[in-house]
């Protein structure tokens, strides 16, 4: 585990480096065409920014509002009867929607049920194998400044549904 | 998107009033227009940090390396690019970096392939195929080894923080085959 944390953490250093020096090698002034690509950078910005503005206000009202709870605890009896613990749904829910939010919901469902129970595992292995798909759809899409999506919303929000259910079968399986 | 955000505003507000947490909600509101805001100055750094990168990998000729030598794989799943346009390269670097959980080049380099992908685009105010199987490859985020969940199982004294590991990689990478598998399916239904 050590290993490959530092392996990882090589990545970057090692790529940057590797690219300034054969850069030079190749008679290329690095600074100057570092200088040249960083400067689209914040008009990049600029365009996503709307997308986000609008994705995280939306996001901290609905948990802000309580609606949350609410579909938790509707849908809590019929999970119970599967044998999936009501804590998932928190997890699943809101892993789509904030990162943040998902590590801090994840944070608590190990202190309370403990960092080898049923719960936090099938929360690892929804938080290790979802994304923030709302915030990678509004930068993404905001960078290029599309409106017209076709049917790449459904087919993420169906995508995702499917990863949780995949993720809850795969710990149920290996358990 | 429209409904999407249709829906969680309204759901929002109108829960808001029954549970009485209106106040909560005004302060989320404003919570989530500096949180954007704050986001932003942080992308704003790696994004032109990974282009100032990209654009001395591209003038050295390495980002031509790179694609040369992922480009059988790139252009069988992504059938509408050419096969030495610069897609090719920011969409594999934006794979590797996601790969090995690295969301801060990750990011960057994932808007710098949408840029590309939108070279290519005839018109312009809608999405490629193309654009669509980039986003959802990314939203079923293939990752090694998710980091921040080892690290707060062990530091909670899990027995085995690791054991995670397999089935989470197991759990990525089948539920990206079937999210690519939906967005065909769709495609076929569209038509």
């Amino acid at each position: 585990m050590k290993t490959i944390g530092y392996i990882s953490q090589l990545m970057i250093p090692a790529f940057i480096i590797f690219a300034v020096l054969f850069g030079t090698f190749k008679k290329v002034r690095v600074y100057d065409s570092f200088v040249s690509g960083a400067k689209d950078g914040l008009l990049v910005i600029v365009k996503i920014f709307p997308y986000l503005l609008a994705v995280f206000i939306a996001v901290k009202a609905f948990t802000a509002s309580g609606a949350f709870d609410i579909i938790k605890s509707v849908l809590s009896g019929s999970l119970n009867t599967l044998g999936i613990p009501a804590e998932v749904l928190s997890v699943a829910i809101i892993k789509p929607l904030s990162g943040s939010a998902s590590t801090a919901i994840f944070t608590d469902i190990v202190k309370s049920a403990g960092p080898d129970s049923l719960a936090s595992r099938i929360s690892a292995v929804i938080i290790g194998s979802a994304e923030t798909t709302f915030y990678v759809l509004a930068v993404y899409l905001g960078a290029v400044g599309i409106r017209k999506t076709k049917y790449l919303v459904p087919v993420c929000v169906i995508a995702d549904i499917a990863g949780i259910i995949i993720a809850i079968i795969i710990v149920k399986l290996m358990s | 998107m429209n409904t999407i955000w249709l829906v969680l505003i309204t759901v929002s507000i109108i829960t808001a009033v029954f549970t009485g947490r209106l106040e909560d909600l005004t302060k989320a509101i404003f919570d989530g227009a500096k949180a954007a805001v704050e986001i932003s100055l942080f992308l704003a750094g790696i994004v032109s940090l990974w282009l100032g990168i990209t654009k001395i990998i591209e003038e050295s000729g390495l980002i031509y390396k790179i694609s040369h030598f992922f480009r059988p794989v790139i252009t069988r799943l992504f059938k509408g690019i050419p096969e030495n346009h610069p897609a090719v390269s920011s969409i594999t670097l934006n794979i590797l970096a996601n790969f090995f959980g690295l969301g801060n080049a990750a990011t960057p380099l994932g808007i710098k392939a949408m840029q590309d992908l939108q070279t290519l685009n005839k018109d312009k105010d809608n999405l490629t195929f193309e654009m669509m199987l980039f986003i959802v490859v990314n939203t079923a985020s293939i990752q090694f080894v998710p980091f921040t969940v080892v690290g707060i199982l062990s530091a909670f004294g899990s027995s085995n923080p690791s054991g995670i590991v397999f089935p989470t990689i197991c759990a990525t990478l089948i539920s990206a085959v079937i999210s690519v598998c939906i967005l065909f399916v769709f495609r076929r239904l569209a038509k």
